[in-house]
């Protein structure tokens, strides 16, 4: 093997032949592509589960499954969207930009790199793997609060260990890429000269390395709770179920901040280049997302005020909660005023930019309102909030992949996507992703559960008209696949700049496509 | 004039289509003021928050649409240059600070006065979460009963059951034994759960609260006009979480009182079926009725399985009678068969075990209700 990388040390050679490429590959872009692919596949897996459910809430009565199986398969669906679809895609994203956004040649750590993706495909292998087991595919909720996850039968190891394997991933990556942003930095390039994106993907980092092993050692618990006879979270051994919510959700709310950081370094990128103009407050932005991250670690408890917390703890993170609500809002005022007086044009990445910026705002409304416990008492575990978590995730951090994907599949590929079928595809996900979930906040509203398989007559029309929404935005998504396969396969020619507005090094420096060693000579920034 | 006869046909079309009855369903789209001084609050501090977010939206957005439609370059916009203003970004920091002040004085007071549980509550009642059911135990009165899913919509909610559940009345929404409470007074909840974690949610209460095993957790509530509330578990618990709906019937003071004298001559009434011999027969009729609304869901119609093992042909019903009253009192830990010492009293047990041992094709000797006792 030593002698195979010595042969190897040359750094201007090109890919390897053959599908050996991409096993052994320790090369950024290699790597990104492979992390992106990956995730658009388990997003249409988890998309397809998606579809299993609103196939069933389509109307009342119970058609097509089981209500065990419809369990497993609210459970499956978030386990793969969060840890196979969103948080592979910006891993993917930060692997192919975050070199040639600084200035670097690769990543600092890259036989770390090719190992941090390839469990990946191993550990949902092994998820995915449960739904052939006796008893079914883990089916208490992708939280897997005790005692009910102790029910899980042959599935639970292996939930267990694939949540061991994720992490891993995620731990490997973050490194990773904290140790290139530190140590790869181009001359001149300080840090408070680096693009957004960056600085969020810094910041997201540091959240994933603090809160992974938090994860970790909770579901450890569980499985020594289940096979070693200890009692972490059973009353009658002297256990408490409650510590698993407050250990499980100092990872929880972070991680839902891993999820949306990267999407603000993204739309920090597009808006400008749109609006050839430059970002308004750089510097806002970076304090923004640092506090963000800070409240991150202080409002876990917010998702769990019905489990009878004192009073005085209820106060602390309710308040702590909506201070969230100011950062996130200089963010959302410094893009308008990006936008103001510039010069815009409306690209499909622009279109989902913009798509972003209203649709996430929405979610931080409802979000708002869910922080205010008095009234958290009636939205809670309703369809209010997974109207909330969806437009915050889909409408906004898929939103935002979908414009990265836009904004640098021409960079990375020397070819533009067909800009006609981009903005069918913008329009049809817009218009189908509201009629998806706007309607669940009515659901929530009259009182309708979540992650009930059959519900109540008054329900019964805007889940209808929810799943048509939910079809049609699933159905939209295979063209996106298309217009990627078409982009890879050829198209026009992209220019080296691509965007008339673009600016970064990716743009302004290396050619499109990118060799396959960004930087082999540091570029000077001033 | 033409302005305003077009605004007339607009809003009676906007209402004609509202009254019409396909939008019957389309009408609950807010949340419920409810009958209790607590919902009531909450609903207003929930209309506040809404209107606070749907002004700034109509500002933020509103300046969105704005740039939109005049800064772009086909217009032949020019770009600006600026890009900060320390100025804008403290006022736009400070605001929403001092609007967010503005939700959290009333968030607070209303918080306070729903954890009011200390001072004193007319009565008690003791709330337990089953898989997939709940209990009520009114503390003062000794009256302790389950309350399922009504039997009709448990039989109608099973997949292939060939019926149309948009003919049954509340569909999900009702049980065989409501809880019955009377109209203002102050009724302490205390909740607990036996097995999974539970919530306890009515809408029109305007609260809802876990029942975890291990807590005694504490709300109270006042309802303060006659009806029928229905809500349902709102935390995951299960396969059959979907299934297990809440029902609170307010009653006048008067009508509580003939209630609690009826369910007190019933209880007794079952005290005394315990001390007799039952035949075969009886103990037939009601182990089935029994057995189809705690064992069906997870050991099938017939007996055959599912989630649960099947019980046609198992080694228990078909063996040592000890064993298999002593397997329903305490239940199988780490899986989803719950104990049923403190669900089912001694007929139920009895009727429901002789059932299990003599119908499905098995064969075994039916057991008393002085088996159960003895063996409790």
């Amino acid at each position: 093997m030593s002698e195979h990388v010595a042969t190897h040390d040359d750094h201007d050679h090109g890919p390897e032949k053959g599908l050996m490429r991409w096993v052994r590959t320790t090369n950024h872009k290699d790597i990104g592509t492979l992390y992106l692919l990956f995730s658009l596949l388990m997003f249409l897996i988890g998309g397809a589960m998606a579809m299993v459910i609103r196939l069933e809430l389509f109307q009342p009565g119970m058609q097509f499954v089981d209500p065990q199986f419809f369990n497993s398969m609210t459970t499956m669906h978030a386990l793969i969207m969060v840890f196979g679809a969103v948080m592979p895609a910006f891993v993917g994203l930060a692997n192919w930009l975050v070199p040639m956004m600084i200035g670097a040649p690769d990543m600092a750590l890259p036989r770390m790199n090719n190992w941090s993706f390839w469990i990946l495909p191993f550990g949902f292998a092994m998820l995915l793997s449960t739904l052939f087991m006796e008893g079914g595919a883990p089916a208490a909720g992708w939280t897997m609060y005790p005692p009910l996850v102790l029910q899980t039968q042959d599935a639970f190891p292996f939930l267990i260990f694939t949540v061991h394997i994720l992490g891993l991933s995620s731990i490997m990556g973050a490194i990773n890429i904290v140790a290139t942003i530190l140590n790869m930095r181009a001359p001149g390039m300080s840090l408070m000269k680096m693009p957004l994106f960056v600085w969020t993907w810094f910041i997201t980092a540091y959240l994933l390395i603090a809160v992974m092993p938090v994860f970790a050692g909770a579901v450890t618990m569980l499985l020594t709770d289940q096979y070693f006879g200890t009692s972490f979270f059973d009353a009658a051994g002297g256990g408490d179920p409650v510590l698993f919510q407050h250990v499980f959700w100092f990872f929880g709310h972070p991680e839902v901040y891993i999820m949306i950081l990267p999407a603000f370094g993204i739309v920090s990128a597009i808006v400008p280049t749109f609006a050839r103009k430059p970002l308004f407050g750089y510097s806002s932005m970076v304090y923004a997302t640092a506090s963000i991250a800070f409240l991150s670690f202080i409002v876990w408890a917010h998702h769990m005020f019905t489990v009878g917390m004192p009073v005085a703890g209820e106060l602390f993170f309710m308040y702590a909660t909506m201070l969230i609500a100011v950062p996130t809002g200089v963010k959302v005022f410094n893009w308008v005023s990006t936008m103001w007086r510039g010069s815009m044009t409306f690209e499909t990445p622009m279109l989902f930019a913009l798509g972003f910026i209203i649709l996430f705002t929405i979610g931080g409304f409802s979000g708002l309102m869910l922080a205010i416990t008095p009234v958290d008492f009636q939205y809670h575990d309703t369809y209010f909030v997974v109207a909330h978590f969806h437009y915050v995730l889909v409408s906004g951090a898929i939103f935002s992949i979908m414009a990265a994907a836009y904004y640098w599949l021409p960079k990375w590929t020397g070819n533009m996507y067909d800009e006609r079928l981009g903005k069918i595809h913008f329009w049809l996900s817009t218009i189908f992703v509201n009629v998806l979930f706007f309607p669940q906040h009515f659901l929530g509203l009259a009182g309708m559960p979540r992650r009930i398989p059959d519900y109540s007559l008054q329900f019964a029309d805007w889940n209808m008209v929810s799943s048509i929404g939910g079809f049609a935005f699933g159905l939209t998504q295979l063209l996106f696949c298309y217009i990627v396969y078409k982009t890879i396969k050829g198209g026009q020619k992209a220019t080296d700049r691509v965007w008339e507005g673009a600016t970064g090094l990716e743009f302004e420096k290396l050619s499109s496509p990118p060799p396959y060693h960004s930087f082999t000579e540091a570029p000077q920034v001033k | 004039m033409i302005t305003r006869a077009t605004n007339r046909l607009l809003v009676s079309a906007a209402l004609a289509i509202l009254a019409s009855p396909a939008m019957a369903g389309f009408d609950e789209l807010n949340l419920t003021q409810g009958v209790t001084p607590i919902s009531r609050e909450v609903y207003d501090l929930h209309m506040w928050i809404l209107w606070v977010c749907i002004i700034i939206g109509i500002i933020v957005f509103g300046a969105m649409a704005w740039s939109i439609i005049y800064h772009r370059k086909s217009k032949g916009a020019v770009p600006a240059t600026f890009h900060e203003s320390t100025k804008l970004e403290i006022l736009w920091t400070a605001v929403p600070f001092l609007i967010l002040i503005t939700i959290a004085v009333p968030a607070t007071s209303t918080l306070l006065y729903m954890s009011d549980t200390s001072t004193d509550a007319d009565m008690t009642i003791k709330v337990t979460g089953h898989q997939w059911k709940w209990q009520y135990e009114y503390m003062d009165e000794g009256i302790d009963f389950i309350s399922n899913l009504h039997p009709d919509h448990n039989n109608a909610r099973m997949k292939g059951s060939g019926t149309d559940v948009t003919t049954i009345d509340h569909y999900l929404l009702d049980v065989d034994e409501p809880l019955v409470v009377p109209v203002d007074k102050k009724i302490r909840l205390l909740l607990t759960a036996s097995d999974v974690i539970h919530a306890w949610w009515v809408p029109e209460l305007g609260q809802k609260q876990d029942a975890i095993p291990g807590y005694i957790n504490e709300m109270w509530t006042k309802i303060e006009k006659e009806g029928t509330y229905r809500g349902n578990c709102a935390e995951l618990c299960g396969k059959d979480h979907g299934f297990m709906p809440v029902v609170v019937k307010a009653v006048s003071e008067a009508d509580y009182q003939k209630w609690l004298g009826e369910k007190k001559q019933a209880a007794e009434a079952a005290a005394a079926g315990a001390d007799r011999e039952w035949t075969l027969d009886e103990l037939m009729a009601k182990g089935q009725q029994v057995y189809n609304t705690n064992c069906m869901a997870c050991h099938g119609m017939n007996g055959e399985g599912g989630v649960g093992k099947a019980i046609a042909g198992s080694p228990i019903a078909n063996g040592d009678a000890g064993a298999h009253i002593d397997l329903l009192l305490k239940g199988v830990a780490g899986t989803a068969m719950a104990g049923y010492a403190a669900i089912l009293n001694d007929v139920d047990l009895a009727a429901v075990i002789s059932y299990q041992r003599k119908g499905f094709g098995n064969d075994a000797d039916i057991v008393q209700p002085a088996d159960i006792k003895a063996a409790r």
